[in-house]
C-alpha cells in the first residue's frame, strides 16, 4: 500500500493543474465568446489567395 | 452645412499609444460575417486590433492614436453590408460580467474540489465494508479536508455574503440554511476525522455548492446575455444630437455627449433628444410623445422643446437646459422617482419558500438532537445525526428549483423576443390579472403607414415615394417607407409649408399640402371618411392622387388582445391621445375599457387605483409620459422602439413589430410559476422521504450523496419543461 504515498498525490496534482488550466483559460477571457470560438476553429488565420477562396465558400455554405 | 461626426466620446485611451472603441454590430451571426469583418477592418491601416464577439454582436478595435477617425470604421463597415455604431457599455452590464466570471471561477473551484473528494471517498466507502485499515482511511479523510476546506471558503463566497447580509438586515433567505448545512457539514466532518470516525461529509457539502453555483451561474448567464442584446439595441438606435461647435459648424455628436447650455440644430423631421429652448427659427413641432397631443404647436423662439419632440416644418436652432429646470421631463423624472421608491418590494418565491423552509428543518434537527438523547444516545451521536438531517435537507433541490426555471424559461422568451430586465418580473408576469396599454406606439405602430395604398396605381405610388424622399415631413416619410422608394428623383427644391416639387420628362410633379397640389376636394372626401388621418397630395400632370397617413393598429393587435381576453385577462387602453382616436382604436380591437386624454400623472393615479382594488397590473406602454406608470404597475413592458427612460423603467421589453411576445410572455411566465411550485414541491417530498432516514441515523455520507444528486436532477428536468408556455396561450 506503499504506492498510495505516490499516486494520491499524483492524482491531486493532475486535478490541480485541471483547475490551475481552467482558471487560466477563464482570466484570458476565452469564454467571453463561446459563439465565435467554434468557428474560429475552422477559419483560415491568414488572408492568403488560396484561403480567401475557401472563405468564399464557407459563406457561401452559411 | 456639412456636419461631421464626432464619436470621441466613446473612445478609449489605452495609453501606450493605442485608442479603443466596442462597435455593436447588426447582422453578423455566421463565421462567414466574422471572418469577413476582421479582415475588411485589419486592412485599414493603422488597424492593431479588430475582433468580433460572436456571442455578443460587438466588435473590438484599437489603432494607433490620433490615426484614424472612428467615424472611418463604421463606414468601412456600412460598405460590407453591417450597420454598426459606437457601444457604450452601461455600468450593469459591466458590474453582471464581473458577477458572472465570478460565479464561474466559483464553480471551477468547487467542481474541481467536488470531483476529486469524490475520488478519495468512494475507496472509502467501499474500504468500509472490505478491508481498508483505519489509518488509510483517516488519511483519504485528511486529505479531503484538505482540499475541501479552503475550496468551499472559496466557492461558498456567493452563498455566505448574500446569507450574512440578509441576516444583518435581520431577514432571512435561501442562502441562510444553505449556508448553516455547508458550514455545519465540514465541521463536523472536521471533527469526526480527528476522533478517527468513519463518516465525513466533505464529498456532500462540496456537490452541493457545485450544483447550486451551477445553476446560478446559468441563470446569471442567460441574463447576462438578455442584457448584451438590449445594450446593442440601444446602441443602434444611435440617440444623436448634432450640436454647433462654431458659429456655423455643426458636428454629429452621441446625446451622452452633450450638455446643458449647448446649442443643437433641429432639422425638420428630426425628433429632438434633449430637453430646451428655442434660440432661433420658427417651426410646427409635434409633442404628441410627451403631451399625448396630436396638433402640431407653433414653435418660436422662447417656446420649450422637450427630449421626444418632432420638429415638423422648418429647422430650429435649440439651446440645451438642464433636466433640473422645472420642464416636463423633471416632472416625469420626479414621478418616476416617486413611484419607484412606492414600489413595495416583490417577496421572490425563492424567498417565501425558505422563510418557511428554514424554521422547520432547524426545529426537525434539533428535535431529533433532543430525541436521539432522551432515549439514551450520547450527546456526540445525536449532535452528528442532527446535523446529518441538516445536510441531507440542504437545500440543494431546493436551491436550483427556481434558477434551473427562470433559466430555461428566459430562454425561452428571449427566442420569442421578450428581453427581461428584472430577475424576479417572471414571477410578478405570472400573477398579471389585468393588462393597461399605451395606445400610441404600444397598440399602434410606433411609424406613420399610408392606409390607402391599395387605391392608388403602383406607378404613381413609387413615383411619389421618390418625390416624398427629398421631404423631411414625417407624413412625407411615410409615405416614401410604404412605397419602398430608395432613389430620390433629381432637381427636387421643397417649399417651406408646402411641400416638394420638380420636374419629369418635361411634367411638374408635386407632393405637399392638398391646397399646393389642387387636391382640396379629394382631401375632404378622406378626411370625411377618416377625420383622424393626415392627408399629402401627389400631382403629376393632371393626375392627382391623395394619401392618407396614419398610425396603424399593430399588425396582430386584435387577436393578442382576444387571446388575453380569452384566457381571463381584463385589458384596458389608458392613452394620452385624443377621445376620438382612442375610441376608434378601443373600437377595433374589441377593448370596452378605456379612457383619453389622460395626463402622466393621471396614469399613475390610474394604477394606483387598480392597485387598492387588489388587481395585479401590467403596464404596456413606450412614451416618455408611461415611465411613470411603468415604474408603478406590478409589472411592466416596453416595446424596443420605446424613448430610453420607459425601457430603462419597464421590467421586460419585446421585439419586433408584433403583440404576440406580450401574450406569449404572459404564458411562458404562467408555466414557469407552475413549474417552479412543482420543483419546489418536489423538494418537499424528496425530504419526506430523506429526513425519516436521516433523523433515524441511517443518512451514511453515500446515502448524502445519491440523495442530492438524485433530487437536482430531477429538479432539472422538470425545469426542462419550461421551454413551452402555458396552452392557453398558445
Amino acid at each position: 500500500m506503499e504506492v498510495l504515498v505516490f499516486l494520491v498525490p499524483l492524482a491531486l496534482t493532475l486535478g490541480l493543474m485541471g483547475l490551475i488550466g481552467f482558471l487560466w483559460s477563464l482570466k484570458n477571457g476565452q469564454y467571453n465568446d463561446l459563439d465565435g470560438a467554434g468557428w474560429r476553429a475552422i477559419a483560415d488565420d491568414e488572408p492568403t489567395s488560396g484561403s480567401a477562396s475557401l472563405g468564399v465558400r464557407l459563406e457561401g455554405h452559411l | 452645412m456639412q456636419a461631421t461626426r464626432d464619436f470621441s466620446h466613446y473612445v478609449r485611451h489605452l495609453g501606450s499609444g493605442l485608442s479603443h472603441i466596442d462597435l455593436a454590430v447588426e447582422g453578423v451571426n455566421c463565421a462567414g460575417c466574422m471572418s469577413k469583418i476582421e479582415r475588411g477592418l485589419s486592412a485599414l491601416p493603422d488597424v492593431t486590433l479588430a475582433r468580433v464577439n460572436l456571442t455578443d454582436r460587438r466588435v473590438a478595435l484599437e489603432w494607433k492614436e490620433g490615426t484614424l477617425d472612428p467615424a472611418r470604421f463604421i463606414d468601412r463597415l456600412a460598405e460590407l453590408g453591417y450597420k454598426a455604431y459606437p457601444f457604450e457599455p452601461v455600468h450593469a452590464e459591466a458590474v453582471e460580467t464581473e458577477q458572472a466570471s465570478f460565479l464561474l471561477r466559483c464553480l471551477g473551484v468547487a467542481a474541481f474540489a467536488a470531483m476529486n473528494i469524490m475520488m478519495l471517498s468512494i475507496p472509502v466507502w467501499s474500504g468500509n465494508v472490505s478491508d481498508m485499515i483505519p489509518e488509510q482511511r483517516d488519511f483519504f479523510h485528511w486529505l479531503s479536508a484538505l482540499i475541501a476546506l479552503p475550496a468551499a471558503a472559496y466557492s461558498g463566497q456567493p452563498f455566505f455574503r448574500s446569507a450574512w447580509a440578509a441576516l444583518r438586515a435581520r431577514r432571512t433567505n435561501m442562502d441562510v440554511p444553505i449556508s448553516i448545512g455547508i458550514v455545519l457539514a465540514l465541521a463536523m466532518s472536521v471533527m469526526e476525522t480527528i476522533h478517527h470516525a468513519e463518516h465525513a461529509y466533505f464529498d456532500a457539502a462540496l456537490m452541493l455548492l457545485a450544483f447550486l453555483l451551477a445553476g446560478r451561474y446559468l441563470d446569471q448567464s442567460m441574463r447576462r446575455k438578455t442584457r448584451a442584446v438590449a445594450g446593442n439595441l440601444a446602441a443602434l438606435k444611435a440617440e444623436t444630437a448634432t450640436k454647433f461647435v462654431g458659429a456655423d459648424e455643426i458636428s454629429v455628436v452621441p446625446i451622452a455627449a452633450v450638455r446643458a447650455g449647448d446649442v443643437v440644430l433641429l432639422r425638420p423631421g428630426e425628433r429632438s433628444a434633449v430637453d430646451g429652448s428655442v434660440i432661433e427659427g420658427r417651426s410646427k413641432i409635434d409633442q404628441s410623445l410627451i403631451t399625448g397631443e396630436t396638433l402640431p404647436v407653433k414653435a418660436e423662439p422662447g417656446t420649450a422643446v422637450y427630449a421626444g419632440t418632432l420638429n415638423l416644418s422648418s429647422a430650429l436652432r435649440v439651446q440645451v437646459s438642464a433636466a433640473s429646470e422645472g420642464t416636463l421631463l423633471a416632472e416625469i423624472s420626479r414621478l418616476l422617482d416617486n413611484a419607484v421608491q412606492a414600489r413595495s418590494r416583490y417577496v421572490q418565491l425563492a424567498d417565501r419558500a425558505s422563510r418557511l423552509y428554514a424554521p422547520v428543518v432547524h426545529t426537525a434537527a434539533l428535535l431529533t438532537m433532543l430525541g436521539w438523547v432522551a432515549f439514551g444516545s450520547t450527546w456526540h451521536d445525536a449532535i452528528v445525526t442532527a446535523i446529518s438531517v441538516l445536510i441531507i435537507t440542504c437545500p440543494c433541490a431546493l436551491g436550483l428549483a427556481i434558477p434551473a426555471v427562470q433559466t430555461v424559461v428566459s430562454g425561452a422568451m428571449f427566442r420569442t423576443g421578450v428581453l427581461l430586465n428584472s430577475g424576479d418580473a417572471i414571477e410578478r408576469l405570472a400573477e398579471v390579472e389585468r393588462v393597461v396599454f399605451d395606445k400610441t406606439g404600444t397598440l399602434t405602430l410606433p411609424e406613420l403607414d399610408v392606409t390607402n395604398a391599395a387605391d392608388i396605381p403602383q406607378a404613381v405610388f413609387e413615383l411619389a415615394g421618390r418625390l416624398a424622399l427629398a421631404s423631411h415631413h414625417p407624413v412625407a416619410a411615410a409615405v416614401a417607407r410604404a412605397a419602398g422608394a430608395r432613389t430620390p428623383l433629381p432637381g427636387i427644391e421643397e417649399l417651406t409649408g408646402q411641400g416638394v416639387r420638380g420636374f419629369i420628362n418635361g411634367q411638374e410633379v408635386r407632393l405637399g399640402r392638398p391646397s399646393f397640389c389642387g387636391a382640396d376636394e379629394l382631401a375632404n372626401e378622406i378626411l370625411c371618411r377618416d377625420p383622424e388621418a393626415s392627408v399629402v397630395a401627389f400631382r403629376h400632370g393632371e393626375t392627382r392622387h391623395v394619401f392618407a397617413v396614419r398610425q396603424r393598429l399593430r399588425p396582430d393587435a386584435a387577436g393578442a388582445i382576444a387571446t388575453l381576453l380569452k384566457a381571463g385577462i381584463h385589458v384596458e387602453i389608458v392613452s394620452g391621445d385624443r377621445e376620438p382616436a382612442v375610441r376608434h382604436a378601443a373600437q377595433s380591437l374589441g377593448v370596452h375599457q378605456w379612457r383619453a386624454g389622460v395626463t402622466p400623472a393621471d396614469k399613475i393615479a390610474r394604477i394606483d387605483e387598480l392597485k387598492r382594488q387588489g388587481v395585479k397590473v401590467l403596464m404596456v406602454g413606450d412614451g416618455m409620459n408611461d415611465a411613470p406608470a411603468l415604474a408603478a404597475a406590478h409589472v411592466s413592458m416596453s416595446p424596443v422602439s420605446a424613448t430610453h427612460l420607459s425601457q430603462a423603467t419597464a421590467d421586460l421589453v419585446f421585439l419586433g413589430d408584433r403583440l404576440a411576445p406580450v401574450v406569449a410572455a404572459i404564458g411562458f411566465s404562467r408555466k414557469a410559476l407552475r413549474l417552479m411550485r412543482e420543483n419546489l414541491w418536489l423538494a418537499v417530498v424528496y425530504n419526506l422521504i430523506a429526513v425519516p432516514l436521516a433523523i433515524a441515523g441511517l443518512a451514511t455520507p453515500l446515502v448524502a450523496a445519491a440523495a442530492m444528486s438524485g433530487s437536482s436532477v430531477l429538479v432539472i428536468l422538470n425545469s426542462l419543461r419550461a421551454h413551452r408556455g402555458a396552452r392557453e396561450f398558445g
